[in-house]
C-alpha cells in the first residue's frame, strides 16, 4: 500500500481517539516498517498537531524510526541480569557476526541490530528478540545458528 | 477420561522452546491417536524448570521438567505406561520445594489453566472480588483497600488507600483508571507473567478500581517489549468485553467500565507515573512536576488512579477475602505478600512470592540455590537499574520497604539480580549512568546532563592516578542529581553508582574505606 493511503486510513482510524497518536506511528511502522519523514506534515494536520510536535514523538521514542529499517531485527538486550550472565561478550559478538553497530542495518538490507534493556526474560538469560520472538540462555554459538537461520531463510527458493 | 497435557505459554517458556514442544506433542498425539488432550497454560514462574509440562488426570497433576525436544519420545511412552518412572518426573508439582516454599497469592492461579479461559479463572475465584465490589458503595471499596494495608508494588510502595481516597472525593466529570504496565527494570518479570498468565485478575482489579472511585475508563500502558503480553491482553480484554465484565453495563449493574489497551514505543522513562500519562495523551514521555498528582489531575487533567499491574491486580484478593485476611499477612508496614523476580547469574532463577521480612539470604539460598555459573556470588541488585549493588555483609537484612530504606536500599519492584566474582562492579557503575543517559527524559539537567558527565568521570576516575579529584567530583555530581532530578529516574541513578564505590572500591583501584 502507498504510504500516503495507509496515512490516511489511520488518521480516520486514530484521527478521533484521545491521544491517538502512538497508536497511529505504531501502525503506520507496523504496515510500512518505518514512519516516512514526508508523511509527517500529513500526521500532523490530520491529528490537529505541528509538525514539530510529531517529530518530537517520533524522535522521543526508541521503537519509531523514519528510516526503512532491515527485513529483521535482532535486539540484543543489555540490561543487567543479562549482563550477569554474559551479554557484554554476546553484544561484541553479534556486532562483530553481522560487521554493524547498534542502530545499523547489514548491507543486504536483511537485519537491523538494536540495543534493547530488558525483555522480562531475565532468569534464563542472556535474551535476544528476533522479530517478535524472544530466545533464552544465548551463548555466541546460539546467536551464530539463529543469525544463520535468518540469512538461509532469505535466501530459501 | 482423557488426560491433558499442560505445556506453557509464556515468554519465558517459549524463549525455552514451549511453542515448539507444543506443535511436536501436537503432531505426535495425532500421528499416534494417543488419550492426551494437548492444553497451553501461562506458567508458574518455576523458570529454571521451564519447559515445565505438566500431565492432568484424574483430578491430578505430575510435572515434567525440564523438557527438551529429545526427551519426548521417551516421555510419550512413559506417559502411557508409567509417568513417574519418567528420569524427569518432579511429582506433584505443588510439592516441588522451590514452590510449595512460596505463599501464592496474587500468583495462585499462574500456570494452573488456560490464561484466556473465563470459565478457568472463574472456577478458581475470578470475579469473586468484582462480585462483592458490585454490592457495596464506592466508599466502602476504598475502605477495604485501605484497611488492606495496599501499598503500591511499582517501586514507590506508596499507601494505595490514599490514592483511592483521593481519587474518589475529587469532584470530575471524568475519571480514568490506568495500569503501568511498562515493567522495564531489569530483573522483573512479574507483571508480564501475571498479564500472560492470569490477564483476568488484572481486568478484574481495574473493574474495581473504576467502580470504587467513579471512572469509567481505563488504560493498560504496555511496554512494547512484551509482545507476547500484548497478544494475551488483546484476546482476554475482548472475551471480558464479550462476557460483560467490560463495557456500558458490567455484569447487569447498569455501571460501565471501558478499558483499552496501549502500547509503549520503547522508553523506560514511561514506567515513571507521570511521563506514561504523557505518552498516554499521544505526546513525548516527559515527567511532569508534581503536585498535582495524579489523583487530582492526571490523564487529560482528570482525576487519574495509575498503579502498577500488582497492586491492581491485589485488589481482586482484598475484595473477595476480605481486607483483614491480606493484612493478616506480612511484617511491619508491609502487608500482604511480597514479590521477588530471581534472576541474572542464578541456578533457580524465577517469580517468587513469600511472606514480607524473609531475608535477601534466605531467598539467594532456599530459592535461588546459588549462581548458576557455579562461581560464588559477589554482589546482588535489588529493585532494578536504580537500586543499590549489596555485598554479602547486607544480606541479612529482611525485605520489607522500612528496613530496607534504613540500609540504603530499596525493593522496587522485586527485581533481585544475582552476580558472580567475576563482575567489574566499576562497569556497573558506569552503566547504570549510560543507561540513565540512553534513557532520561531530558527534561531536568541533573538527569539529562548529569548522567553523560557521570559515564565521563568515571572513565576519568578509572584512567586518573589523582583519583581524589575525580572522586570528589563524582561525590559532587551524584548529589546533584539526587537533589536536583524531578524524578527518581536522576535521583536513584547515584545509588548503584554510590553501593559500587561504597562496597567494592577495589574495582575502581581505590583503597577500602572504613564501614
Amino acid at each position: 500500500m502507498p504510504y500516503r493511503q495507509l496515512v490516511a486510513d489511520c488518521i480516520e482510524r486514530f484521527g478521533d481517539e484521545a491521544g491517538g497518536l502512538l497508536p497511529l506511528l505504531h501502525a503506520v511502522q507496523e504496515i510500512n516498517g518505518h514512519i516516512p519523514a514526508a508523511a509527517i506534515p500529513e500526521i500532523a494536520a490530520g491529528m490537529n498537531l505541528s509538525q514539530a510536535e510529531v517529530q518530537g514523538v517520533i524522535s522521543f521514542y526508541h521503537d519509531f524510526r523514519t528510516e526503512p529499517g532491515g527485513r529483521h531485527t535482532v535486539q540484543i538486550c543489555r540490561a543487567e541480569a543479562c549482563q550477569a550472565v554474559g551479554a557484554r561478550t554476546l553484544e561484541a559478538s553479534a556486532r562483530a557476526a553481522l560487521g554493524i553497530g547498534y542502530g545499523d542495518t547489514t548491507g543486504d538490507g536483511a537485519i537491523t541490530l538494536e540495543p534493547v534493556y530488558c525483555l522480562g526474560n531475565c532468569a534464563c538469560g542472556p535474551s535476544v528478540r528476533i522479530d517478535d520472538k524472544v530466545y533464552a540462555r544465548v551463548d555466541d554459538e546460539r546467536l551464530e545458528r539463529l543469525l544463520a537461520a535468518l540469512v538461509s531463510e532469505e535466501h530459501a527458493p | 477420561m482423557t488426560a491433558r497435557l499442560w505445556v506453557p505459554s509464556d515468554t519465558t517458556a517459549a524463549a525455552l522452546g514451549a511453542d515448539e514442544l507444543a506443535s511436536s506433542l501436537a503432531a505426535a498425539i495425532a500421528e499416534q491417536s494417543l488419550p492426551l488432550e494437548l492444553m497451553r497454560n501461562g506458567s508458574r514462574g518455576a523458570f529454571w524448570l521451564e519447559p515445565l509440562l505438566e500431565l492432568e488426570r484424574d483430578g491430578e497433576r505430575l510435572a515434567f521438567g525440564p523438557v527438551s525436544e529429545d526427551d519426548l519420545p521417551s516421555l510419550l511412552t512413559a506417559l502411557q505406561v508409567d509417568p513417574r518412572a519418567h528420569p524427569l518426573c518432579l511429582g506433584d508439582p505443588t510439592e516441588i520445594p522451590w514452590l510449595a516454599g512460596q505463599s501464592r497469592v496474587s500468583f495462585a492461579r499462574a500456570g494452573l489453566g488456560d490464561p484466556l479461559c473465563l470459565e478457568h479463572y472463574q472456577a478458581r475465584h475470578g470475579f469473586d472480588g468484582l462480585e462483592h465490589a458490585l454490592h457495596l458503595p464506592p466508599e466502602d471499596i476504598v475502605d477495604e483497600i485501605t484497611a488492606s494495608g495496599l501499598r503500591g508494588r511499582g517501586g514507590a510502595a506508596f499507601p494505595a488507600g490514599i490514592k483511592w481516597r483521593t481519587v474518589l472525593d475529587t469532584v470530575a466529570g471524568q475519571k480514568y483508571i490506568v495500569c503501568n504496565a511498562d515493567e522495564g527494570d531489569s530483573g522483573t518479570f512479574a507483571d508480564r507473567l501475571l498479564l500472560e498468565s492470569d490477564p483476568y485478575q488484572l481486568i478484574e482489579g481495574m473493574v474495581i478500581a473504576g467502580l470504587a472511585v467513579g471512572a469509567s475508563r481505563g488504560y493498560i500502558y504496555l511496554r512494547s517489549e512484551y509482545p507476547r503480553a500484548w497478544q494475551v491482553l488483546h484476546t482476554a480484554l475482548g472475551k471480558a468485553e464479550a462476557a460483560g465484565f467490560l463495557g456500558d453495563d458490567i455484569c447487569g449493574s447498569g455501571r460501565a467500565f471501558h478499558l483499552s489497551l496501549r502500547l509503549g514505543a520503547g522508553a523506560y522513562i514511561c514506567g515513571e507515573e507521570t511521563a506514561l500519562l504523557d505518552s498516554l495523551e499521544g505526546r513525548r514521555g516527559m515527567v511532569r512536576s508534581k503536585p498535582p498528582v495524579p489523583a487530582v489531575a492526571g490523564l487529560f487533567g482528570q482525576p487519574t488512579l495509575v498503579h502498577n499491574v500488582l497492586t491492581l491486580a491485589a485488589a481482586t484478593t482484598i475484595l473477595a477475602e476480605g481486607a483483614e485476611a491480606y493484612a493478616a499477612q506480612g511484617s511491619g508496614r508491609s502487608r500482604g505478600t511480597l514479590t521477588v523476580q530471581l534472576a541474572g547469574n542464578v541456578r533457580r532463577g524465577g517469580l517468587v512470592e513469600v511472606p514480607f521480612g524473609l531475608s535477601l539470604r534466605q531467598l539467594l539460598e532456599d530459592f535461588g540455590g546459588g549462581t548458576a555459573s557455579g562461581r560464588p556470588p559477589r554482589a546482588v541488585q535489588l529493585g532494578g537499574p536504580l537500586g543499590a549493588y549489596l555485598p554479602e555483609s547486607e544480606w541479612d537484612t529482611p525485605l520489607d520497604y522500612e528496613a530496607l530504606a534504613a540500609r540504603g536500599a530499596m525493593l522496587g519492584h522485586g527485581g533481585v539480580v544475582v552476580f558472580d566474582d567475576t563482575v567489574d562492579m566499576a562497569q556497573q557503575a558506569r552503566f547504570a549512568m549510560e543507561f540513565c543517559a540512553a534513557e532520561s527524559c531530558g527534561k531536568c539537567t541533573p538527569c539529562r546532563i548529569g548522567s553523560v558527565r557521570g559515564m565521563e568521570v568515571i572513565d576519568d576516575l578509572l584512567a586518573s592516578d589523582s583519583k581524589e579529584r575525580q572522586l570528589a567530583l563524582l561525590g559532587d555530581l551524584l548529589d546533584t542529581m539526587e537533589q536536583g532530578s524531578l524524578c527518581a529516574m536522576g535521583g536513584l541513578t547515584p545509588a548503584p553508582v554510590r553501593s559500587a564505590l561504597k562496597h567494592y572500591p577495589a574495582d575502581f583501584g581505590l583503597p577500602a574505606v572504613e564501614a
